[in-house]
């Protein structure tokens, strides 16, 4: 009896629903006619992180907001905006952290000088092997 | 010496694992705050999405008084929650506009219905394109805005009971 009951609530029960139900927006999940814009957008989508799901880009997430954003760069696109502007755009708005490329600034300098300093460490660590060697 | 350098793979070993070990004990802030703080409102004009409020431009946030503009929508399930807590907020004189999120008017109508109507002005931003515009990276999110259209403020997430004092605190300093 008490299982039928449960049952028959699970019927009843629906979703609450937290996602809007308005239509996505008309760029989100269609692409510009022009193969080269549609791949200019499509490189600057793929480094755009998701502000919903936060380890996504917006090329790669379902989320509505992600898709309201999608639509926005290709319209920028296609109106002859360069992509870097758009990033530039977003970045003023959420921070460099919205953006993958990494930007070079202060904070992003250790990154940028590790593969020189350990080609450096590489190379001195190979002399003194090198020079054994020869010995 | 050489000791010193063979001990220091290992040293450097034990310093990455304990950085990993803490980030997984503290994970960092995944808060994402606009960076238009302190910065002019961004020029918009947002349609009116029920008849009995009049659209939101960004003109409207040019008063010569603050306001605060609340970014909701009707299917977010933490705009309800925060609901009374605005209705304090007006309660205290403080002038409330609203921009909604993707949303339809009937859904806007029934929501304000049943969980009050604090908003003079309120904007319909179909496309999220207003909310890019402001940095505010979902629902809700209030902004406090001065008179000369300078945002104060930004709240995200609910107006939680305990966060009424502290936007208060914020529409007096914008004065």
């Amino acid at each position: 009896m008490r299982q039928l009951v449960f049952a028959l609530a699970l019927l009843i029960a629906a979703p609450a629903a937290a996602q809007p139900t308005t239509p996505p927006a008309p760029f989100a999940y269609r692409q510009l006619d022009d193969p080269k814009q549609e791949a200019e957008a499509k490189a600057l989508m793929e480094t755009l992180r998701c502000l919903v799901c936060q380890g996504q880009s917006i090329a790669d997430s379902d989320a509505d907001m992600a898709g309201d954003m999608r639509s926005m760069v290709r319209e920028r696109i296609k109106a002859g905006e360069p992509p870097e502007a758009i990033r530039r755009w977003l970045i003023d708005r959420y921070g460099s952290w919205v953006s993958y490329k990494p930007t070079v600034e202060p904070v992003t300098w250790p990154l940028w000088a590790a593969p020189v300093v350990l080609m450096a460490l590489g190379f001195w660590l190979a002399r003194g092997r090198f020079r054994r060697r020869a010995r | 010496m050489r000791r010193i350098l063979l001990f220091l793979p290992l040293t450097l070993f034990v310093a990455i694992v304990l950085v990993f070990a803490f980030r997984l004990w503290a994970p960092g802030d995944t808060i994402v705050r606009s960076r238009m703080v302190g910065k002019p409102m961004p020029d918009f004009a947002l349609k009116p999405i029920v008849p009995n409020h009049p659209g939101l431009a960004a003109g409207d946030l040019h008063a010569g008084q603050p306001r605060l503009v609340n970014v909701f929508a009707s299917w977010c399930i933490p705009c309800r929650v925060e609901a009374p807590q605005l209705e304090t907020v007006k309660a205290r004189g403080i002038p409330i506009d609203a921009i909604a999120i993707r949303d339809k008017s009937a859904d806007v109508t029934a929501f304000l219905k049943s969980n009050g109507d604090p908003f003079e002005r309120i904007g319909d931003d179909p496309r999220s394109q207003v909310q890019f515009a402001l940095g505010s990276s979902g629902v809700p999110e209030t902004f406090v805005v001065d008179g000369a259209g300078i945002i104060r403020h930004q709240h995200i997430g609910e107006i939680r009971p305990e966060d009424v004092d502290g936007i208060i605190r914020a529409f007096e300093a914008a004065r």
